[in-house]
């Protein structure tokens, strides 16, 4: 096939690579999947397309301040394998925040991108919980929160993937199979580090007691969420406690870890500032994070790359 | 184990599945001996790209054990769409043929014409040649 039949037949880039594209050519690493190929992209009128808007960010803005603050790792994670590991991690979830801001544009009537959503809002306008905007700390710090992180998010891909919103449906039955790798990621090293040396065990268990008080706010649910749990298009994340404990408790067991105690945990509700996220109340720690996230984009709008 | 540690008897290995390395202390490899990442042992990495093909040596990573050798390979190793199987195999465990055998090992099947079928007109459909 000449190249400009190819570039007839395939307008797009993602088109070229398509999957059954001439696919025996490759033995390796051939086809590529639209996630939301064949699905049905209006949003189903019986659906409030204001809280589907607003839970997309919800969702969306956790996978996309996470992803920055797995991005930092990068060039610095105590091995090159963790290093491509940590930014294939991030790289997930910024394909996760990218599908949800988009829809959170098509939802809300304004038509949006999602660089729009990305680069243009203020910190009073993001919708991520706490637990993803703190800083990094050392590596057990970061795979603490990877930890408590990805148990929480599979509970709730897993609910989600019937949703009666088919979009919302594709993304969560695409984020299964990757935030199960996240998880067992984070799992594994979990049981490295606390079940490792003296020194590796206090880092794994600062990190544990450094993370838990943000694991309430995971499991409030916002009205916004308990509307759309009871449309069937959300889901109720006090509903996923249950399964977060089981599987952080089998981890911290195997990693001769203690759970931090529960008080720690219900701080944060008297704690304005680490609470509240869902509702644009954040740390300092996210200011600083856009700051560098939307640097590039705020100083030149018209940028395009 | 640490690579290194304990060189195999003639003196090679085949670290980093660029062909026979020489492990003898008076050849300078520019490989840093105090660095941590050389405590972990060496793994060469094998992907099946499709059912019925073979495993491909694929390059080598640095890991503590065999289960974080296979995580390490499919984040390393992997990129879209390869899953089909992984293999990681201890670099230590890998036997090489030395560059000075080169000649005896390999130069006398190169005359003999025969041993490939390259006579054969391959069409155009037959895949992964």
């Amino acid at each position: 096939m000449g190249h400009s039949d190819h570039l007839d037949d395939y307008g797009d880039a993602y088109g070229a690579i398509a999957e059954d594209n001439d696919a025996q050519r490759w033995a390796f690493g051939s086809g590529f999947d639209d996630p939301l190929a064949g699905v049905d992209t209006s949003v189903p009128s019986e659906v409030d397309g204001t809280d589907l808007a607003a839970y997309c960010l919800m969702l969306g803005d956790d996978a996309l301040i996470l992803s920055h603050r797995l991005q930092e790792w990068v060039s610095r994670a105590p091995e090159l394998e963790d290093d491509v590991a940590i930014a294939n991690i991030a790289l997930d979830l910024l394909g996760q925040a990218r599908l949800l801001l988009a829809r959170a544009g098509k939802a809300d009537g304004t038509e949006r991108e999602e660089d729009t959503y990305a680069y243009l809002r203020p910190a009073s306008e993001f919708r991520n919980v706490a637990l993803v905007e703190l800083e990094n700390g050392d590596f057990a710090h970061s795979l603490a929160r990877l930890l408590v992180f990805s148990t929480f998010r599979l509970a709730l891909l897993d609910q989600l993937r019937t949703s009666r919103d088919p979009v919302l449906a594709a993304i969560a039955a695409k984020g299964v199979k990757e935030v199960t790798y996240h998880r067992d990621y984070a799992a594994r090293w979990m049981l490295r580090l606390g079940d490792g040396t003296p020194e590796s065990h206090q880092r794994a268990a600062d990190g544990m007691a450094a993370v838990w008080p943000c694991v309430g706010e995971l499991f409030t649910p916002h009205e916004i969420e308990l509307r759309l749990a009871t449309a069937g298009v959300g889901v109720d994340p006090s509903t996923l406690r249950a399964e977060f404990d089981a599987v952080v408790a089998q981890v911290l067991s195997a990693a001769t870890l203690q759970r931090p105690p529960e008080s720690a945990s219900s701080a944060t509700d008297g704690d304005t500032d680490a609470a509240g996220g869902r509702d644009g109340r954040h740390t300092e720690a996210l200011t600083g994070l856009l700051q560098e996230m939307q640097g590039l984009a705020r100083a030149h709008p018209e940028a395009t790359w | 184990m640490s690579e290194g540690s304990s060189p195999p008897a003639d003196g090679f290995t085949a670290e980093g599945g660029h062909g026979a390395v020489p492990t003898d202390a008076s050849v300078p490899t520019g490989s840093d001996t105090r660095s941590p990442r050389n405590s972990w042992p060496l793994w060469e990495v094998f992907v099946r790209g499709k059912r019925g093909l073979n495993h491909v040596h694929v390059g080598s990573l640095h890991a503590a054990d065999a289960e974080m050798a296979l995580g390490n390979a499919r984040d390393v190793y992997t990129r879209r769409n390869e899953g089909v199987s992984v293999w990681v195999v201890p670099a230590a465990a890998i036997t090489a043929s030395s560059p000075d055998e080169k000649d005896a090992f390999f130069a006398p099947s190169g005359d003999k014409v025969y041993r490939h079928p390259t006579f054969y007109e391959i069409p155009d459909n037959v895949p992964h040649m």
